[in-house]
């Protein structure tokens, strides 16, 4: 075998290699997926059926069953509420932060880092008989608050980094032109980091919709978001694999696809840009 | 511009996030001194340390402990080296690259309770589940995962959830690997063995690193996947710490005790972000 006889093969192999492993670890995914199209019988037949004629019902059933508009709905509003909320409290301080920085700069970004590291369930009693005695339990308030705090932190450091990354120079320029610091905050840099603000916001509607600790213990009927509604479906009155299958699609799939497109800022975020 | 301006702007993400933590936080440690159930409410008296007492000397205790300390470890094991391997992989050329990129890290964005369902029912249950149907094409006899191997039943499903993420982390950082230093071993007849183990592998430490820390925080507050699939049993054994607190507070209504359990979880993760903390801390610059 000639060099690159070889070396072909070798991409060959690698390109096999990897294509197995991913599909492998892709399966459950794609098996759910196939098995929300099915009727019950077919999802629990044994031996499993990969091709079968495709079935619109249980997305029909899984809506009159479980109310899913009610609960798709929740997860909206608390994940896209919290997230405006967060960013409109972290702006202010990530600008701050960036254009101005003092001394305790940096202790204030790792002290807000260290809030993050707080494990939820120290903190799940205080939590929940506060939320009992505001009556925010079971409501979207309620978890719009706690999610707003719980990803305050993350979001304050994305947004920091970015702005700390705008080129000062045109900072500099605006002021010359007498640009006051209003001025300067929305005519110039708020444009600048309009995508980094994007993907700080998509991160953090990410985590918010699926976020499984408070909703599972604050919300009931009302207010659970799908990470909730869903965990009904693990109560043992039957097999309903079909249903269930179809309600975690609906409920996954607009954010699998919000992954892919943030995975660069998914890897700043989640690692405080210790990796970059 | 002036101090007191930047001091207004940090103010409200400062106070929100000081009271989130002050708070709740000083409320655990008075609810842990004092005798504190919610079906017997108005009798709250100071007891010491009889929660902490009760809290480690409930046959849950040990148990928990153990299991959060193995799944921890197991995770991180196979997360970290299954992670490092495939990223190695799919760092080199070959057709739909993207693609595979894509599904390998998809299992991430799968919210926590539909993972643990998915494998539950369609992966694990041991008659009409994908692994039963392999042991019976192969002639085995299926295995009831979730009754006789709760705890590895869990450790899948969480490894499923979090090796996405690992791969994410070292593609990333392989990226910014130096080539020029790999072709420079090439020329001088390196192999791929040791291109890796020599160029590769102190390349990732840092990222190997954060990796590990980041990871610990999230699996020792392991929740959903353990209340959605095995519900902490048979007995306690999928039970770790955050399900234990969960069930003395929620289900037992203990909240003295429970604080107990929460001011320990807060104590064991608090060691970790020590480390973590350091660590971004030196590469942050202001």
């Amino acid at each position: 075998m000639t060099l690159t006889q070889q070396r072909k093969l070798k991409t060959l192999l690698v390109g096999l290699a990897s294509w197995a492993i991913a599909l492998l670890l892709f399966f459950p995914i794609l098996w759910m997926f196939l098995t929300s199209f099915k009727t019950e019988l077919q999802a629990i037949s044994v031996p499993p059926q990969f091709l079968f004629e495709p079935t619109l019902e249980n997305f029909g059933i899984v809506q009159e069953r479980s109310d899913y508009l009610k609960h798709a709905w929740n997860s909206v509003v608390t994940s896209f509420g919290s997230t405006i909320l967060a960013l409109i409290i972290a702006i202010p301080a990530a600008y701050s932060m960036a254009f101005f920085p003092g001394k305790k700069t940096k202790d204030i970004l790792l002290w807000m880092l260290s809030t993050k590291m707080l494990p939820a369930v120290g903190v799940l009693v205080p939590i929940y008989i506060l939320a009992r005695d505001n009556g925010l339990l079971d409501t979207k308030l309620g978890l719009v608050i706690i999610f707003t705090l719980m990803n305050l932190p993350i979001i304050v450091w994305m947004l920091f980094s970015y702005f700390k990354d705008l080129p000062k120079e045109i900072l500099e320029a605006a002021r010359m032109d007498g640009a006051s610091p209003w001025g300067e905050v929305t005519k110039v840099v708020l444009p600048l980091s309009v995508g980094g603000i994007a993907s700080t916001g998509l991160l953090s509607i990410v985590l918010c919709w699926n976020e499984a600790f408070w909703s599972l213990n604050l919300t009931a009927s009302e207010a659970a978001p799908l990470t909730a509604m869903i965990a009904s479906y693990s109560s043992p009155e039957g097999l309903f694999w079909a249903k269930l299958s179809a309600a975690s699609t609906l409920a996954c799939a607009p954010i699998v696809v919000f992954g892919w497109f943030c995975q660069k800022q998914l890897v700043q975020g989640l690692t405080f840009g210790a990796v970059k | 511009m002036k101090r007191s301006i930047t001091r207004l702007l940090m103010a409200p993400s400062v106070l929100l996030l000081l009271a989130w933590m002050i708070v709740p936080l000083s409320m655990t440690i008075y609810f842990s001194t004092i005798n504190y159930n919610l079906l017997y409410p108005g009798r709250n008296n100071f007891v010491g340390w009889l929660n902490f007492e009760f809290f480690v000397t409930d046959p849950g205790f040990w148990i928990a402990v153990s299991n959060t300390l193995i799944l921890l470890i197991s995770v991180l094991v196979i997360t970290v080296v299954l992670g490092v391997a495939l990223s190695a992989l799919i760092d080199k050329p070959f057709h739909g690259r993207n693609i595979v990129r894509v599904l390998l890290i998809s299992p991430f964005f799968i919210m926590p309770t539909v993972n643990a369902l998915i494998w539950k029912n369609m992966m694990m249950n041991p008659v009409y589940g994908i692994f039963a149907w392999i042991s019976n094409s192969l002639g085995l006899e299926p295995i009831d995962w979730l009754s006789d191997y709760p705890l590895m039943s869990v450790i899948i499903m969480v490894s499923w959830q979090w090796l996405p993420f690992a791969i994410l982390v070292f593609v990333t950082a392989l990226q910014s690997q130096d080539t020029e230093q790999k072709e420079a071993a090439q020329m001088d007849g390196a192999t791929g063995w040791h291109i890796f183990r020599y160029l590769t592998i102190p390349h990732l430490a840092r990222p190997i690193a954060v990796v590990v820390m980041i990871e610990t925080i999230f699996l020792l507050a392991v929740f959903a996947e353990i209340y959605v699939s095995t519900g902490g049993g048979p007995g306690y054994d999928s039970t770790n710490l955050a399900y234990l607190i969960y069930n003395q507070a929620l289900l037992q209504f203990d909240v003295g005790v429970a604080s107990a359990g929460g001011l320990f979880a807060v104590v064991l993760a608090n060691i970790v972000a020590f480390f973590l903390i350091r660590a971004v801390g030196k590469n942050l610059t202001v």
